[in-house]
Order: structure tokens, then C-alpha cells, then sequence
């Protein structure tokens, strides 16, 4: 990442068009661990790799429950990210309790990414550090939205935030048409899969991969670390998914170049 | 935020001329600063009954069009059933101008919900819960919106008729009614009242109410409306009189038995 003269302040275009300081909350995005999000016709499923500090810390909590029909994943800054849960959680209270109805997913999301939109246009606060990805149902069905830095948010049919999520993506890429078909099992296996995809060293279990499954019919809920183990030993029995071939990971790190870059700054598209 | 809040706001800023109290910051003329704080109003121009029933294919609401001021049947065209968004009939007894007040309020929370054109939209089970922190909200601030209300709607085929009260009195019911409505149309309907009415049957039962508190509300008035509304949309009818009979023998010959004794 280059350093430059516009980079200090959020309130600080650079020649190029470009808010430097939204770039690089989004970089903070990239440095936290994957999160993996996928929807069916009647499920959406969020998938997360926990780091944990050290072999005796507990993992890290990456999945939310926001409502009854909405939870979140984060990548990024996890103290941004439980300050945007609670505001969340706050915002569908309010809303049951006016309309005894639940909130619907894109209006919340919309309302989160106007909060973000704030912090990209005031000189004494900085942009959240967190991605989100939002899971939630509604009278229109199922949905999954990402939640950037920058204020934008874009509804997915699956997606993947934060390290090496590059190689999820790819994965996520090849199957993605089979989802809306999936059954709950099927569509948490494929997000299990998906997330072992981003993981650097180590291996997943119970412990250190979180779950969490809303749809219809079903509550959000967070799948127990002894019920996440059995998909993955299941899945390690299970030969039929060909190792997949991990995408080269360079294009991720370092998106940020300096001015002279012609690239569309990464908040546009 | 709460439509209602944010109206406050804006009055509030048409209040400019007036003093906000240091302690409290209450706004009212200066020479007030240091009475005692009274809101409890009394409705001056007031809508008697209004009932509401659920049939076949959704709700039916009646009322007539009166506007009394005290005793006097002043106003004989005032439209106390009004639609709100797609979904919803809304009719009101008790203060006129409060519910023009909370048709204005339920006409913008309808606007933004449109606004956000999403698919997503307010029924009336959510109109109805919106309406009754309304009512009770200003209920605790001792200035409450001095009506009852009914409610009816349908929405994804349910259909839902709930009312609620100023002072935040809330539920819902296959019939429902208000002020005198309550004594002389609901037992009518509690034995008459039955799952699945067609339309006419509805109208029928609606029109036998409206006709008995013709006779004995004082406040009634001969000009009446049926409003429906079904997962098509809401109509309200035209306003139109009911026959009555006034040729009991009692009143051929009024002073028969009256027997003075000058």
C-alpha cells in the first residue's frame, strides 16, 4: 500500500477521485478472517472461520444474532462489528416494537449502510472497520447482503469477506447456480466447504468454524460446535468433492495502488 | 423514529414565537410559564358510532356521517371511514379533527413504506400496533387523541379487524364496535355474526345495527356509509339513508297517555 498526501483525512478527496481513508477501512475488512454467506430458495447460511489469540483464548466470535430472522457475520474489526450488531439489534427491537412485525432485512440494511455513510463524510470520525454479511428473512423470502465501509451494501446470492476469501469465492463461483435448489444440509455443507478453502494452516472443527442457519421455518440460529463437527468429519469421509484448486491469492493484498493507477476505485463498482 | 416524533419536531418549530420553560421545556406564552400543566382536552366536534365486521372475502366498517358539536347535529357529511395504503380501512368515533390528525399521521408512515418500494409493505396487523403506541403515547402525556378507533384489513388472504381506544385499549375481534355501537350493535352481532358472510348477508347485518342506532343514538344521523375492503383493494360507498317507521300507534295519538291533572 502507498502511502500519499490526500491518505490523512476521510474528508480528503485525492485528484483521482478517490477517498483514501474509505480504502483503507475496507483494507481492514481483508485482514480479518473469512466469512462465508449462501442462500437457497428457502435458507441462508453463514459460514465463519474463528481466529483464536492464543491455544488457551476462546474463538473469536464472528456470527451475531440480530432477530429472530436476521444474524451477521463479520470480518474486520470485531469491536466495530459487535457496535453495529448492537445497533442493529436495537433498530428490529424498535420495529417490533411499533409494528409487532419483523424488520425487513433490506430496509436494516439500508439503514446500516447510511450509518456507514456518515462516518465517510465527517472529519472527526472514521469509517467502521468491519464487513458485514447479513443474513435475514423477510415477506419477500430469504436474503444475503454485504455491508462495506465505504456505505455500500450489494444483495448476493453467495459471497465471501475477509482473508483469502478469494479462494472461497472461487469455490463459491463454481457451485453457485446448484444453491437456490440446495437443501439446508446440502447448503451448509457447500459453506463449510467454501470456508476450509480460505484457511491458511491448520484445520477446521467445531471449535474454531462457526455456523449459522435462518430460513423458512427456522429461527436464526448458531449450530452447535459438536453438530458442525459431524458435517466436517462427514465431509472428510465423503470423497465425491475433488480437491479444488486454490486460486493464486496475489490480486487480494496490496488492492490499494497509488494515485497514478487508472483502476476504478474499489467503492465504485 | 416514530412518524409522530418527528412530527412533534416540527410543530415545535412553528412554535418559535413561544417560550420553552427552563425546567421542564414546555412551550406556551410567556404569561403561562408558571401555571400548572393541563392538556386534558374535551372533544368539541364529535363522530358517534362506527362498526365493523368480518366476512367472506374481508372486513366491512360502517358509520354514518355525522358531526355533532355537543348536542347539536351540526355537520351531516363528515367521512369517518378513510383507506390507508393498500391494505387497510380506518374509521373513527369521538374527536373529528384527531382523526384527521392520525389520517395525516398514517398517510406519511404509508408514503415512506411506499418509498422504500421493496416488495415489503405495512399490513394492518402493523398499522394497528402503530396506532395504539400512538394513541397510548399520548395518553401518558395527558393529551391523548380523544377517539376510537376500528381497523380493518387484509393482507396474504388473512384478514384482520382490531380497535383501539384513546386511552390505548387495544384488540381484536371478528366484530367489533364503538361508543353506543358497543351496547346496541354487539349483541346483534354476538347472536347474528357468523364465519364466511357473503356480502350481502354482511351488509345486511351492518345495515339491521345501523338501523337500531339510528332509532336511539341521539348523536346519529339518517346518512350512512359501508366501506370493504378486501385483498383487491378498499371502496367506500356512497353515502345513502335507511328507512325507518314511524307509525307506531304511539305515536298516531302521543298524548293518550298522558293524563294531567290541569
Amino acid at each position: 500500500m502507498f502511502r500519499n498526501q490526500y491518505d490523512t483525512d476521510v474528508t480528503t478527496w485525492s485528484p483521482a477521485g478517490r477517498l483514501f481513508q474509505v480504502e483503507y477501512a475496507m483494507e481492514a475488512v481483508k485482514q480479518g478472517s473469512a466469512a462465508v454467506g449462501l442462500r437457497s430458495k428457502t435458507h441462508v447460511v453463514l459460514v465463519c472461520v474463528g481466529k483464536a489469540n492464543s491455544e488457551f483464548s476462546s474463538h473469536q466470535k464472528k456470527i451475531f444474532k440480530v432477530d429472530d430472522h436476521i444474524g451477521v457475520a463479520i470480518a474486520g474489526l470485531t469491536a466495530d462489528g459487535r457496535v453495529l450488531s448492537l445497533h442493529m439489534r436495537s433498530e428490529c427491537i424498535h420495529y417490533k416494537f411499533l409494528y409487532d412485525s419483523p424488520l425487513p432485512v433490506g430496509r436494516l440494511v439500508v439503514q446500516l449502510a447510511d450509518k456507514a455513510q456518515v462516518c465517510t463524510q465527517r472529519s472527526w470520525t472514521r469509517p467502521y472497520g468491519v464487513g458485514l454479511l447479513v443474513a435475514g428473512l423477510d415477506e419477500t423470502g430469504p436474503h444475503l447482503y454485504q455491508n462495506c465501509p465505504s456505505g455500500n451494501y450489494f444483495e448476493y446470492q453467495a459471497f465471501a469477506i475477509g482473508a483469502r476469501s478469494q479462494a472461497a469465492k472461487t469455490y463459491l463461483e463454481r457451485k453457485f447456480e446448484t444453491f437456490p435448489e440446495c437443501s439446508r444440509n446440502e447448503l451448509i455443507r457447500h459453506g463449510i466447504i467454501s470456508v476450509k478453502e480460505a484457511l491458511a494452516e491448520g484445520k477446521l472443527n467445531g471449535s474454531n468454524c462457526n455456523v449459522a442457519v435462518v430460513g423458512i421455518g427456522e429461527a436464526f440460529n448458531t449450530l452447535d460446535s459438536k453438530a458442525v463437527q459431524q458435517i466436517i468429519d462427514s465431509l472428510e469421509d465423503r470423497a465425491d468433492e475433488p480437491p479444488v484448486d486454490v486460486a493464486p491469492v496475489e490480486g487480494e493484498q496490496g488492492a490499494v495502488q497509488d494515485d497514478t493507477d487508472q483502476a476504478a476505485a474499489p467503492m465504485e463498482t | 423514529m416514530l412518524a409522530a416524533a418527528q412530527k412533534d419536531e416540527k410543530k415545535d418549530q412553528a412554535l418559535k414565537n413561544l417560550v420553552g420553560h427552563p425546567q421542564t421545556g414546555r412551550d406556551c406564552p410567556f404569561t403561562l410559564l408558571n401555571s400548572p400543566i393541563s392538556h386534558t382536552q374535551y372533544p368539541y366536534v364529535t363522530g358517534t358510532s362506527v362498526l365493523g365486521i368480518k366476512y367472506k372475502d374481508g372486513v366491512l366498517l360502517a358509520s354514518d356521517m355525522g358531526g355533532s358539536y355537543g348536542s347539536t347535529l351540526r355537520y351531516k357529511s363528515v367521512q369517518r371511514l378513510k383507506p390507508i395504503g393498500k391494505h387497510t380501512l380506518l374509521g373513527a368515533g369521538g374527536e373529528i379533527s384527531d382523526f384527521q390528525e392520525i389520517v395525516r399521521y398514517l398517510d406519511e408512515l404509508i408514503l415512506y413504506d411506499n418509498m422504500w418500494d421493496d416488495g415489503n409493505s405495512l399490513g394492518p396487523k402493523e398499522v394497528h400496533n402503530y396506532l395504539n403506541r400512538l394513541m397510548y403515547n399520548r395518553r401518558n402525556k395527558f393529551n391523548p387523541l380523544w377517539n376510537t378507533l376500528v381497523l380493518g384489513g387484509v393482507k396474504n388472504g388473512q384478514k384482520y379487524l382490531g380497535t383501539v381506544n384513546m386511552i390505548g385499549v387495544h384488540y381484536e375481534e371478528n366484530h367489533v364496535a364503538t361508543g353506543f355501537g358497543n351496547h346496541l350493535a354487539r349483541p346483534i352481532f354476538r347472536d347474528e355474526w357468523h364465519e364466511d358472510m357473503t356480502f350481502e348477508e354482511g351488509v345486511k347485518l351492518l345495515e339491521k345495527c345501523m338501523l337500531v342506532l339510528l332509532y336511539r343514538d341521539r348523536s346519529a344521523v339518517n346518512k350512512l356509509q359501508i366501506a370493504k375492503i378486501t385483498e383487491e383493494g378498499a371502496t367506500i360507498s356512497e353515502p345513502y339513508a335507511i328507512k325507518t317507521h314511524w307509525e307506531l300507534e304511539a305515536f298516531k295519538n302521543p298524548a293518550t297517555g298522558a293524563v294531567g291533572s290541569w
